[in-house]
């Protein structure tokens, strides 16, 4: 099982260590070190990384390297997993997760990892209940612990640990029940240079927000289930009655959680809601290149498409260039080469354009890459898969809660060659 | 108020003033102190002489306090086991306590104290908390059992936990059963003989229940505990699969892949033609898909594990290939598997597709990622034969870029596209040559002149070509200097008038310039050849060459049935079996795939998987010598040829004549070496071959005055070692072997015992003996008159003769042996002492011996001690003449005995031997003097073993 969590900057400190086991020494870390330096940035840097005695599982969040040593034939997955969780776990805690933040809270830190894991199995991993084993740190509480002499740590046992709906806690109570749920799709593409869709498919998700009193018990219908053939489901979902009725039931927890992730693949057909006109060409001989493009929507069921942010990666041959938007504003980035355009709104009537010249250094011969457009953007009030909640029933509790239902559409890894 | 002040004290009186605090009467202050503490431990501080103060602290209800003097426990306990003897009565009084947090906290907390003195405290709580009514407490108990193990094995055994622990698997809480499973599993990994983990369909029912109710960790316990589980038929492997199939839903990756694996290995049980087989097929796509979607590193394992399930069954993600289409900022390292398993599952219906998205590739930025891609066009091209022409105009679009890495690139997968698809392509080659120059890389250059030399005669200007590259002959790698010195002989024989002072200059270069062995051989070779019979030399160089395969680097694929059953984890990230890496595999149980029921084809074995991979490389202990051929005909350059593959996996089959076709075939892969090393005549590598000078073999009838102990102990037969195992069951499927050598009057004979551990009846056995050092090789057939029934042995004396094909070994003694039986082939090599070669006949005369004793350079002297032998010489001279060591004479110089001795061995090397012993001296010295000095040091070893038995 995991044996030590080592955390480790940027620039390669270890400003953490943790043994769940027998204390594995520091400079088994060398051996990261040495694949981080291989690796020419720190995306790069190999998950597993095997090493004479152990075997070094890392992944990189907000700039930090969580590395897991493992000693014995474990799942990678699993450790992996749980490092994500250790991540999540540490941004719902101090809000955000960094390095200040964590030696900021060391302590509260180390007690939540000792609760996390226990001789490297698993042991307390929702949010909930370790929120109730030991308390996040507010500066309310902060003061408050000071004054009255209490502390952060919970002395009841957590009582989700044990009941059969652990992602719960038992009376819960609210003035304003209401219950909200995001579904959110994003769009990853890849789309050529002529306009076609190389391939595209959608990551939806249905976070929810429920607040309310007791243990309820909801029931979610769709108005298209059937788009819903590859899902991800909270434990809290009761997987028979999807399998038969295509209805998820569930008791949530409480509070911020994701019911739900589904994956609309490839060889459904995936609208993309939006085009970009391009024009971007070397010429051998001269040292200025044309540089020309132009967003638009395309398959937006009558939506605006809003938050629109075109980046792209130019041939490190471009030493600068001069560009007018039609709208925005846009940066390029001559050390980076990185040219960065926040366009806004579209307006259909008006489509946003970036037109202009490129400087090229002379002498050498045309890049050989064309750069690739990267696409951000953002729908409202639209799930671009079509999915659609029918209707949201509450069964256990006599009171009439508010519900709500949002939908979004946003680019994923949107990219256009050109 | 942040916890970084704990860090910001660095004064010299720290520990001191941390002292004074912790032994304050204010609890805050106390709290505040014991913080710091941890603080400063986490950053790598040393606090130890903190110790007494921090444990004084333990005592207090306040739970953070605890929590926090427990966690500076299990850190320093190991180095204060005096201390921390102080807190043992604490713990025995938490495990008391009321609240069960406490209880569990407490019992949790001693198990991470790796100290001897507190273990043996904590048995009795533990054996509580294992029956504690509350199932918080339960599930940590579990835990601390397999902590306790890793401490100390012997005590949990003799606790009788492990049965408690068993017990714990029928709990009413799922939680409980996880936490038991899981701490099950990790025992069981230490000691994979026991059966820990026996499970029944009772207990697979109550792990299914539970896996329907613990948390996701729980989940994936018992996914890989029911992985190990071997359904008795296919029903059960079927509804097994309909209650593990919801688990693909699951949000948690690691459960996911967990079920992939349970299903993946029973559905080996399940019938093709069951409508279910199918649905579940379908089931697999859209999960597997889905891990994609996730994280970079996820997906990593992901792809890794779908690279292994691609290859065994392509049909579930054959629709899906644009899943696997590259995004540009992807991280390298899932770039590239990502084009791996394109490449797999490249065909006819989605090349076009394909071939667009590497031609993508090519032109990105990443220099790794663009060799690849490059390198995949090539392999599509092979692979598909419809689209080779599309890729090959891919590939010359690609050189005309002029990005030198492309460019070479290409040209080394063209090269291979010609072996594939011979005169069908050359028309690019001028396209090709016009690229000579920017070649900077071996593996290119290597790739550009096999194909000059190939097609020597297309290229009107091969000769000038070839002789551009000659100029800087010695500063190139060996790779291109072989290439370079067969594409010249190549073009000589195609173009003999011209290229007459090429040629020369080329082996003049290669055999007297050069200081490579292989190139110098190589050069000599085509020398004679060319000198002594060109006719032969056209047929042997320019032969017609086997077609390459098809898919290259597939995983062999007994090596992939065990792989699929270790989906999920390290094994299928490394592409290799456990017991490849793990650390101190103690006799990893290699898993295999259930056997199909209904069908005849018996368990394949994922146990043949290594050693089959071994026996084909040891062939190659003298490569220069094995791959003669290979190098004639130019092969030792670009992908595998599908030759030993084939073989490997032919031996897999079952096929009849094991032995006879497949074995032959892995074993001497490399035949047709000796030949053509004949034909070399001098410079072959040198082998244990007679010494010509040596007289004929003397009789030992010839009487000789010095023959102190006639014909003693010659019928005894020499000495035989005590039988060792040389095969272990664990190793065949349940075939042990065991064995020695003897030699008696004058013929050698191998025992065995053959054991059948396994539950079924093993027959057809047969032996076959690799190549060895003095042709080792049985004179009869293996014979084993009936069947071998489970947990029978039987004895055999197999006789052997020295009259096989002869391969220097090494160690010299080295032995590889095939034994096959109706269930594999299994593989193992031993070493046989050399006494069983000492012949009858080995008495020299005195005066040959004088003669050869002088003859033989002093370099070739040996020197030995041979300790702790309490013989008189006399009884020296008689022991060893039982093994054919015989004395010639004897002389006592100054106090000490000299006894002089000659052996002779099977291929006729004669060993002289002079034998010096003192009185009271239990240390003899042995001198041994012989013209091939490699084999002194076994014959020291054989003296030692006859006079120490």
């Amino acid at each position: 099982m995991i044996h030590s969590l080592f955390l480790i900057n940027a620039s390669g400190d270890i400003f953490l260590e943790k043994h769940w086991k027998s204390a594995v020494s520091r400079s088994v870390c060398d051996y990261f070190f040495e694949a981080q330096e291989r690796a020419s940035e720190a995306e790069n840097v190999p998950p597993v990384i095997p090493t004479p005695h152990h075997c070094l599982l890392s992944v990189y969040r907000h700039k930090i390297f969580f590395v897991a040593v493992i000693q014995s034939e474990v799942p990678p997955l699993f450790v992996i997993e749980f490092l994500h969780r250790v991540v999540d776990t540490f941004q719902d805690y101090f809000g955000v997760c960094s390095e200040v933040m964590i030696k900021d809270n060391v302590v509260v830190v180390y007690e939540v990892l000792e609760e996390m894991l226990d001789n490297g199995f698993p042991l307390a991993t929702e949010s909930n209940i370790l929120k109730e084993l030991i308390k996040p740190p507010t500066i309310l509480r902060t003061v408050v612990n000071t004054i009255t002499g209490s502390t952060n740590v919970g002395d009841q046992l957590p009582t989700g640990q044990l009941s059969v709906v652990p992602w719960r806690r038992t009376g819960v109570k609210y003035t304003n029940n209401e219950a909200y749920f995001d579904v959110i799709e994003e769009i990853d593409a890849i789309i050529d240079k002529s306009g076609s869709t190389i391939t595209a498919e959608i990551q939806g998700v249905i976070d929810a927000c429920v607040k309310l009193t007791g243990m309820p018990d909801l029931t979610l219908s769709f108005m298209n289930p059937r788009l819903l053939d590859d899902v991800s489901f909270h434990p809290c979902v009761r997987f028979k009655r999807w399998e038969s009725e295509r209805i998820l039931s569930f008791i949530p927890p409480d509070g911020n959680f994701r019911l739900l992730s589904y994956h609309v693949s490839a060889q459904n057909l995936v609208a993309i809601p939006v085009y970009v006109k391009h024009n971007i060409s070397f010429r051998d001989s001269s040292s200025l290149g044309r540089f020309e493009i132009t967003v638009g929507p395309k398959q937006t069921m009558g939506k605006t498409i809003e938050g629109v942010m075109v980046t792209s990666q130019m041939p490190k041959g471009v030493l600068n260039m001069s560009l007018t938007p039609s709208q925005g504003t846009h940066i390029f980035d001559p050390v980076t080469k990185l040219l960065s355009w926040d366009v806004g709104k579209i307006n259909p009537q008006k489509l946003p354009s970036l037109k202009g010249s490129m400087n090229l250094q002379a002498g050498t011969s045309k890049p050989d890459e064309n750069p690739t457009i990267n696409l951000q953007f953002k729908i409202q009030q639209l799930a671009i898969s079509g999915l659609k909640v029918n209707r949201l029933d509450m069964y256990g509790e006599k009171y009439k809660p508010f519900k709500g239902i949002k939908y979004m559409t946003k680019a994923g890894k949107f990219q256009v060659r050109t | 108020m942040t916890d970084s002040k704990y860090f910001t004290t660095t004064k010299k009186g720290e520990i001191f003033e941390l002292k004074a605090e912790l032994n304050s009467d204010k609890k805050e202050k106390k709290k505040e102190a014991v913080k710091k503490v941890i603080a400063s431990m986490t950053v790598g501080k040393d606090v130890s002489a903190l110790f007494p103060d921090v444990v004084n602290c333990m005592q207090t209800d306040n739970l953070e306090l605890k929590k926090l003097v427990y966690l500076y426990l299990m850190n320093y306990a190991k180095s204060q086991p005096d201390m921390a003897i102080m807190a043992v009565n604490t713990f025995v009084k938490d495990c008391e306590d009321p609240n069960p947090l406490i209880r569990a906290l407490a019992v949790r907390t001693m198990g991470c104290i790796r100290v001897d003195k507190i273990t043996e405290y904590l048995c009795e709580p533990l054996r509580k908390c294992l029956k504690d009514e509350d199932p918080y407490v339960r599930k940590t108990a579990a835990v601390c059992v397999a902590k306790l193990h890793d401490i100390n094995a012997q005590l949990v055994e003799d606790q009788g936990f492990l049965d408690t622990l068993k017990d714990l698997i029928s709990d009413s809480n799922p939680m409980v059963v996880a936490n038991a499973v899981a701490a099950l599993s990790e025992i069981a990994e230490s000691h994979p003989s026991s059966n820990l983990l026996d499970l029944n369909p009772q207990s697979i029912n109550k792990l299914l229940t539970a896996l329907n109710e613990c948390t996701e960790w729980g989940q994936i316990f018992i996914l890989d505990c029911l992985a190990n589980y071997m359904p008795k038929d296919d029903r059960e492997a079927q509804s097994i699969c309909e209650r593990v199939t919801p688990r693909l839903s699951h949000a948690n990756s690691a459960v996911v892949l967990s079920a992939v694996k349970v299903l993946m290995k029973f559905m080996e049980m399940l019938s093709k033609d069951l409508d279910y087989y199918g649905t579940l097929l379908k089931k697999l796509a859209p999960p597997l898909v889905t891990l994609l979607s996730a994280e970079p590193e996820l997906q990593y394992v992901a792809l890794r594990n779908i690279n292994l399930i691609v290859q065994k069954r392509p049909e579930i993600l054959k629709h899906e290939m644009k899943v696997f289409f590259v995004k540009y900022n992807d991280p390298i390292y899932v770039k590239l598997e990502k084009l791996d398993i394109m490449i797999r599952l490249a065909s006819q219906a989605n090349i076009a597709q394909v071939l667009a998205e590497l031609k993508e590739y090519a032109t990105e930025v990443d220099v790794d990622f663009v060799r690849k891609a490059v390198r995949a066009i090539g392999r599509c091209a092979i692979k598909v034969e419809q689209s080779a022409e599309r890729c090959v105009s891919t590939l010359l679009d690609l050189i005309q870029t002029k990005v030198n890495y492309v460019v070479q690139e290409a040209i080394v997968v063209i090269k291979d596209i010609f072996r594939k698809y011979p005169n069908k392509y050359e028309s690019v080659i001028a396209t090709l040559c016009e690229n000579l120059d920017s070649l900077d890389e071996p593996e290119a250059r290597a790739a550009m002149i096999w194909i000059v030399g190939e097609y020597a005669e297309r290229i009107d200007n091969a000769d000038e070509l070839l002789e551009s590259f000659l100029e800087g002959f010695h500063d190139e790698s060996t790779q291109v200097q072989l290439q370079l010195l067969t594409a010249i002989v190549k073009l000589f024989l195609k173009k003999p008038t011209e290229t007459q002072e090429l040629v020369q200059q080329v082996l003049s270069l290669a055999t007297q310039d050069s200081d490579n062995p292989d190139l110098r051989d190589r050069g000599y070779i085509y020398w004679r050849l060319l000198s002594t019979d060109p006719v032969a030399a056209k047929e042997v160089v320019l032969a017609e060459k086997p077609l390459i395969s098809e898919e290259t680097d597939l995983i062999e694929p007994t090596l992939l049935d065990e792989l699929i059953c270790y989906i999920g984890t390290l094994a299928s990230v490394y592409h290799k079996p456990p017991s490849a890496f793990v650390e101190g595999s103690r006799g990893v149980v290699h898993k295999s795939l259930p056997p199909r029921t209904g069908s005849s084809e018996s368990a394949e074995s994922p146990e043949a998987a290594p050693s089959a991979g071994q026996a084909a490389e040891q062939p190659a202990v003298i490569p220069a010598q094995g791959d003669l051929l290979g190098d004639l005909l130019n092969l030792d350059l670009g992908p595998p040829v599908s030759g030993p593959p084939l073989a490997a996996s032919s031996v897999q089959m079952g096929a009849v004549d094991l032995l006879g076709g497949g074995l032959d075939s892995l074993l001497r892969s490399d035949v047709g070496g000796s030949p053509a090393m004949g034909g070399g005549g001098g410079f072959a590598a040198p082998g244990p071959a007679v010494p010509a000078s040596m007289g004929a073999p003397l009789g030992s009838g010839l009487g000789d005055l010095f023959d102190l102990t006639g014909g003693v102990g010659t019928l005894s037969g020499s000495y035989v070692a005590p039988k060792s195992v040389w095969l272990p069951a664990m190793k065949a499927k349940g075939l042990e072997i065991s064995g020695t050598f003897s030699r008696q009057v004058g013929s050698i004979s191998m025992d065995l015992v053959l054991t059948n551990k396994a539950l079924q009846v093993m027959s057809d056995f047969a032996i076959q003996f690799n190549r060895n050092s003095f042709g080792l090789a049985p004179a009869a057939p293996l014979q084993v008159h009936a069947p071998l029934a489970p947990n029978q042995s039987v004895e055999i004396s197999l006789p052997l003769n020295t009259v096989g094909s002869v391969m220097k070994m090494d160690p010299l003694n080295n032995l590889q042996v095939a034994v096959k039986n109706n269930i594999d082939v299994f593989y193992f090599s031993t070493l046989y002492p050399l006494h069983i070669l000492f012949v009858e006949d080995g008495k020299m005369e005195r005066q040959m011996f004088l003669a050869t004793w002088k003859d033989i350079p002093n370099e070739n002297e040996a020197q030995f001690q041979i300790k702790d032998c309490s013989l008189s010489a006399d009884a020296v001279s008689s022991k060893l003449q039982g093994s054919n060591i015989f004395t010639i004479a004897k002389r006592n110089v100054e106090g000490q005995d000299m006894l002089y001795q000659s052996l002779k061995l099977t291929n006729g090397i004669w060993v002289l031997a002079e034998l010096r012993i003192q009185p009271n001296n239990p240390t003899f010295t042995l001198s041994l003097k012989c013209r091939a000095p490699e084999v002194s040091q076994h014959v020291y070893q054989a003296y030692d073993t006859i006079l120490k038995n």
